[in-house]
């Protein structure tokens, strides 16, 4: 699997940087040279300077093939204990909160694949701070391409991509032992839940990012929502405290990556007093947060100030 | 010579309390964790009084002391090695070896300063928090207190014995992130952070408990829980401190083989 996705990438493109320091803004249009689509808005360009450094991080996490490999298998096993603390539980009680097995497992599997792919493509975020801190972060202010593209792939970790197959596969064996009456709503919410969860997921982690702007050492508050919000979401409603639940539907919104939608999948009503019609309110949730990610984003980088030493 | 190593302490002591936000920003994260996970194990508890032969205050007190001693006694990562593994991946090394202190000395020191000031920075908060949230089992008294102290002690000592020894197989792999990811994983599943070791089943729960992963949280947490009494605790401090020599003798023999047989890196 990794071998495929390493590959590709590493094919096309020959210079793994945007060249020097020193551009105006016209050098983007320079960049098309390289022979993908002329036309780049900031997405594209976005997206394009994610692929090549994510790209060239891979190259130079297959140097040490050894550590990758167990790095990898790590990542899933990560999880996968995470997993077995859930089957442990299930071998001294039948139900939690008054949901099965089954359902439990639907719960950890549609929060552990949005999680995972937020992780995967925006987990570099978090060690952001330490560029600020050291000011290596103007390098990359110099380079004629998006800052967040940037920083959310440096150090592109693909060994993260373990999380998302184990979480997956939880995912896939809960819908074998569950019994839900599938209808086509369901069976389109379900995917639509996963890609807007991990979208709510990397909105947070950006939000987070922004805030190393000023406090460069706070990245672990980003941990609580991130890491805490995925093991939140993988044990049902029921046993939280409901200042708690609401917390994470008005406040921080997590309850919108899986919580909602697969209530709503299961069959089961809403918590915490929340509108049925909520399960569905995943993508405009999702946009919000991106909004609100860029806006922190942006008076971040405004506010940036290198260590000028 | 002593002196030299106290001075060390002080200064891991001094490096980490430099770093407030960082400091608050930990307290916070471990006291959400500590919530979630406290909910989780009520539910659990609610399902089964007496699960592990715990009752649900014990279950909620083991929950925190967790969170406290995350950092303390190197739950999931002792906080020195990839400092240490980027001086052997860089070369570094070379100038430590070359000092006129023993290495393992030297970082055991350093890494004592950092526990103690965790334990103080990041311990006690969230035990607060915890306490006062859901009023769980406390000690008997400064004698229980007391005694709970010297198992984290020594659970610190096991702690960094087991990160050194991951460390020093950056002397042959380079580039450590492998190595120390197993052990991160390892510590996460087998110290009991993500649940109590007694209630693991059968021979996993056995062996589990044997593991010296055991001494990093549940050795501490049933000291504090007033488990073990006389004969009993004694057993259970040593238990500790077998691992902990066990341990620092291994992590000697992979630096005097490494120092010996390998070529530093570096140009």
């Amino acid at each position: 699997m990794a071998e495929t996705t390493t590959t590709t990438p590493v094919a096309g493109d020959d210079p793994p940087r945007p060249d020097g320091p020193s551009r105006t803004d016209d050098s983007r249009t320079d960049g098309s040279r390289t022979g993908d689509s002329p036309a780049y808005g900031v997405l594209g360009d976005s997206l394009r300077t994610y692929r090549m450094v994510a790209a060239m991080w891979i190259r130079s996490t297959m140097a040490y093939r050894v550590s990758f490999a167990l790095t990898l298998f790590n990542s899933f096993c990560v999880t996968f204990f995470d997993f077995v603390v859930i089957l442990l539980m299930f071998g001294q009680v039948k139900g939690l909160g008054g949901f099965s097995f089954a359902e439990v497992a639907f719960l950890y599997g549609t929060a552990g694949t949005a999680f995972g792919i937020a992780d995967l493509t925006m987990g570099s975020l978090q060690r952001m701070g330490r560029r600020v801190r050291d000011g290596s972060l103007d390098t990359f202010l110099m380079r004629p391409a998006p800052l967040l593209a940037q920083v959310a792939a440096d150090k592109f970790a693909l060994r993260r991509f373990g999380r998302v197959v184990q979480a997956l596969l939880v995912l896939v064996w809960s819908l074998f032992l569950l019994d839900v009456d599938w209808t086509p709503v369901k069976a389109v919410l379900l995917p639509v839940t996963v890609v807007c969860g991990a979208v709510i997921f990397g909105a947070v982690m950006v939000t987070g990012a922004s805030a190393l702007f000023w406090l460069q050492d706070a990245a672990e508050v980003t941990n609580a929502f991130t890491y805490g919000g995925n093991t939140l979401l993988q044990y049902p409603p029921t046993i939280f405290a409901q200042e708690l639940v609401r917390g994470v539907v008005y406040v921080v919104p997590l309850a919108f990556v899986s919580w909602l939608p697969a209530l709503y999948v299961l069959g089961r009503p809403a918590p915490a007093g929340v509108p049925d019609w909520a399960a569905f309110a995943s993508p405009l949730v999702a946009l919000v947060c991106c909004g609100v990610a860029g806006l922190a984003w942006r008076a971040g980088i405004r506010s940036y100030r290198s260590t000028g030493s | 010579m002593l002196r030299l190593y106290a001075t060390v302490a002080a200064g891991g002591f001094r490096r980490y309390a430099t770093y407030r936000v960082a400091t608050a920003a930990g307290v916070f994260t471990n006291s959400v964790f500590g919530l979630v996970l406290s909910s989780t194990y009520i539910a659990l508890w609610d399902e089964r009084p007496h699960l592990g032969g715990y009752s649900v205050d014990d279950a909620l007190a083991y929950v925190w002391i967790g969170q406290a001693l995350l950092t303390v006694c190197g739950l999931m990562g002792g906080g020195f090695e990839e400092e240490l593994i980027e001086r052997i991946r860089t070369g570094d090394i070379a100038v430590d070896l070359y000092r006129p202190a023993d290495l393992q000395a030297w970082w055991f020191s350093a890494n004592a300063g950092r526990a103690a000031f965790q334990l103080l920075g990041r311990g006690v908060a969230p035990m607060l928090i915890g306490a006062l949230v859901f009023g769980f089992t406390l000690p008997s008294g400064p004698g229980g207190w007391a005694a709970f102290l010297l198992a984290v002690a020594l659970g610190s000592v096991v702690g960094f014995a087991l990160w050194y020894l991951v460390a020093m197989s950056a002397f042959w792999l380079l580039d450590g992130q492998g190595v120390m990811q197993v052990a991160w994983l390892a510590g996460l599943f087998f110290s009991g952070m993500l649940l109590p070791l007694n209630v693991f089943p059968g021979t996993l729960g056995e062996v589990a408990r044997m593991l010296p992963w055991a001494s990093l949280l549940q050795v501490p947490a049933d000291v504090y829980l007033g488990r073990y009494e006389g004969r009993e605790l004694a057993g259970a401090y040593a238990f500790q401190a077998c691992w902990a020599l066990v341990l620092l003798a291994a992590g000697r023999a992979a630096q005097a083989l490494a120092t010996r047989k390998v070529v530093v890196q570096g140009g």
